[in-house]
């Protein structure tokens, strides 16, 4: 049974056609990645499969839910979480705070009950503070527990994206560009995450620019170009597809030299794979 | 034990209590009786507008309104149709909050400040009704009112009034603390620091801010029907565009997301005018005056300014004897 089931979608802006008539599946209990050149539309495409963006055209279901057109709460509600390219932290709270938001689903409670503090609602504070700051050590923050968020470093902050996130325990986790402004030692310690996060049963969409992550973590690869899919399979078919290399090689460099380091280094991972 | 006295939270309500307790030995007349009420009453409405432009970044400029329903609602379900005053004061209280619920629910789906703009004209919409309708308010004239009687106990003296206010006002306090220490507190303010950020995480944005924006609409009308009948007499004074801006200057001014901030607010801004009743005429440009002040010296306001110096202070004294140590 696949868990993510996406059907002709499309995302209009204007006249820009950001995404159009993709389908896929994504199964449980892998890596699925998306990759593509700059503006290709991956960004738009995560929107979309967190309810961030409403589609112009084609359906979402999660499981035997339908959610195309529902609000991001709603698909939070079904289990899928995310973190951002552009950070969403909650800056005017600490670091603890930030997870203890994400696990809002678990702990919400009648008004009743929260106005009089009910003593349920303060056991329940102190084992979401507990649960909280465990997230927290798992994704290797030990070291900001009692941290204000506004105070934390960038590489940091990525992690705590990614600790709100699972604080919501969810099924499928989307993950715009962790690896982004990190610094290599940073990027190499994602890799790990990643694969513990699937250990726990979460199944991870990453959108990510460093070939060095994507081709380590993958199982499965989409490729994107100009919002429309490019290629599609398991991550070693997809490396050796000749229209990926000429996306990334032929076309790309002839659009904007600016991809130079991404093409060095999806040819430093090919040749890596291929040894 | 010790910890838990002094965390913002007990040790702030213990300080509050001790203040309302101990007050009375500075009240020599009933006149200082008289604004002490006033400042209990109007701090509960900026405890309850606090939480909706301090937690859920909204601003209410149609608070004096629901202010004005519930004195109304009780002056008029209890005098002229001779309902006991708590039942006709609950009944208010019902009513304002499914008015404050039809209003906020349309507009509080809208990102920005729309709510500003539509309790703007709920409010001079209130005014104009109690001003016109004045078979059942009175008109511009008002409308006297019983006094609050439980049972056969009346409640007259300005003394008793004084303790019942002190201790609501704990109460509202109370509550306001446990909302913002909650799952749905920390909603709150994670959406005022980014909407997208918390609806990702399964918060309804506006689910939430119609809640507490309701709650403040609740406590605004159980001030209004407490004032009716302390003071025994309603006018559309009270209903006024100024007095929605007063009640939001105090907020501002006391220490937005502060819930002791917004009593200190509702203490100080209350008091001065009493005591520059020179500048009766100008009140407005002494208020105007003080937001804009607060905006640029003190933008956080007066407590959270004030409790970050003592911290920074308190942090500089031990890092100082630390170094002496070393």
């Amino acid at each position: 049974m696949s868990v993510l089931h996406v059907t002709g979608l499309s995302k209009k802006f204007g006249g820009v056609n950001a995404v159009e008539d993709l389908s896929f599946d994504i199964q449980p209990g892998a890596v699925y990645s998306i990759i593509g050149p700059n503006g290709a539309g991956k960004t738009t495409l995560l929107n979309l499969l967190s309810g961030v963006y409403q589609p112009s055209a084609g359906r979402i279901a999660f499981g035997e839910h339908e959610l195309t057109g529902r609000a991001p709460y709603e698909f939070a509600g079904r289990g899928i979480a995310r973190t951002f390219q552009n950070l969403q932290v909650f800056f005017h709270m600490s670091a603890l705070e930030n997870v203890m938001v994400g696990r809002y689903l678990h702990e919400r409670c009648g008004i009743v009950s929260t106005l009089l503090r009910s003593p349920r609602l303060a056991r329940a504070e102190r084992a979401c503070r507990e649960e909280a700051a465990e997230i927290m050590r798992f994704v290797g923050l030990h070291n900001y527990l009692s941290a204000a968020a506004d105070a934390m470093p960038y590489g940091a902050l990525k992690r705590l994206e990614i600790a709100r996130a699972l604080a919501t325990a969810p099924k499928l986790m989307l993950l715009d560009e962790p690896a982004a402004g990190l610094n290599p030692t940073e990027a190499l310690e994602l890799d790990n995450l990643i694969v513990r996060l699937t250990e726990r049963g979460v199944t991870v969409v990453l959108v990510e620019h460093n070939m060095r992550l994507v081709m380590g973590v993958s199982d499965h690869i989409l490729v994107l170009d100009y919002g429309r899919k490019l290629a599609e399979g398991p991550a070693a078919t997809v490396r050796n597809d000749p229209k990926v290399i000429e996306a990334y090689l032929g076309g790309a460099v002839a659009h904007d030299g600016s991809y130079g380091n991404e093409i060095a280094s999806v040819v430093a991972a090919a040749v890596e794979m291929h040894r | 034990m010790l910890s838990r006295l002094a965390s913002p939270r007990t040790g702030g309500l213990l300080a509050l209590a001790a203040a309302i307790a101990f007050l009375p030995l500075a009240l020599r007349n009933n006149y200082f009786y008289d604004i002490a009420i006033l400042v209990g009453l109007n701090a509960i409405v900026c405890v309850g507008l606090n939480l909706l432009i301090g937690y859920a970044g909204q601003i209410s400029l149609g608070h004096a309104g629901f202010f004005g329903l519930g004195a109304y609602g009780s002056a008029i379900l209890a005098s002229r149709y001779g309902w006991p005053p708590l039942a006709a004061m609950l009944t208010t209280t019902f009513a304002v909050a499914a008015l404050a619920f039809l209003v906020g629910r349309p507009i509080l789906r809208l990102k920005g400040h729309y709510l500003a703009m539509a309790t703007l004209g709920l409010g001079v919409i209130i005014f104009m009704v109690i001003t016109t309708e004045d078979k059942f308010t009175g008109g511009p004239d008002g409308i006297a009112v019983v006094p609050f009687s439980i049972g056969g106990l009346i409640l007259r003296d300005e003394r008793i009034w004084y303790w019942v206010i002190g201790a609501l006002l704990l109460i509202a306090v109370w509550l306001a603390l446990n909302l913002i220490e909650s799952p749905a507190g920390r909603a709150l303010r994670a959406l005022h620091n980014s909407e997208v950020g918390a609806e990702v995480v399964g918060i309804n944005a506006a689910e939430h801010k119609v809640m507490v924006f309701v709650i403040s609409a609740v406590f605004a009308s159980l001030a209004g029907s407490l004032a009716a009948h302390y003071s025994g007499f309603v006018t559309p004074g009270k209903v006024t565009f100024l007095h929605s801006i007063e009640l939001v200057t105090m907020v501002v001014f006391g220490g937005m997301a502060s819930t002791f901030g917004a009593v200190v607010g509702a203490a100080v801004l209350t008091t001065l005018p009493q005591l520059l009743t020179v500048f009766k005429d100008y009140e407005m440009m002494v208020f105007g005056a003080v937001m804009m002040g607060t905006m640029i010296f003190l933008p956080r306001g007066v407590v959270p300014s004030l409790a970050r110096f003592i911290r920074s202070r308190r942090q500089k004294g031990s890092a100082a004897s630390n170094g002496e140590a070393a």
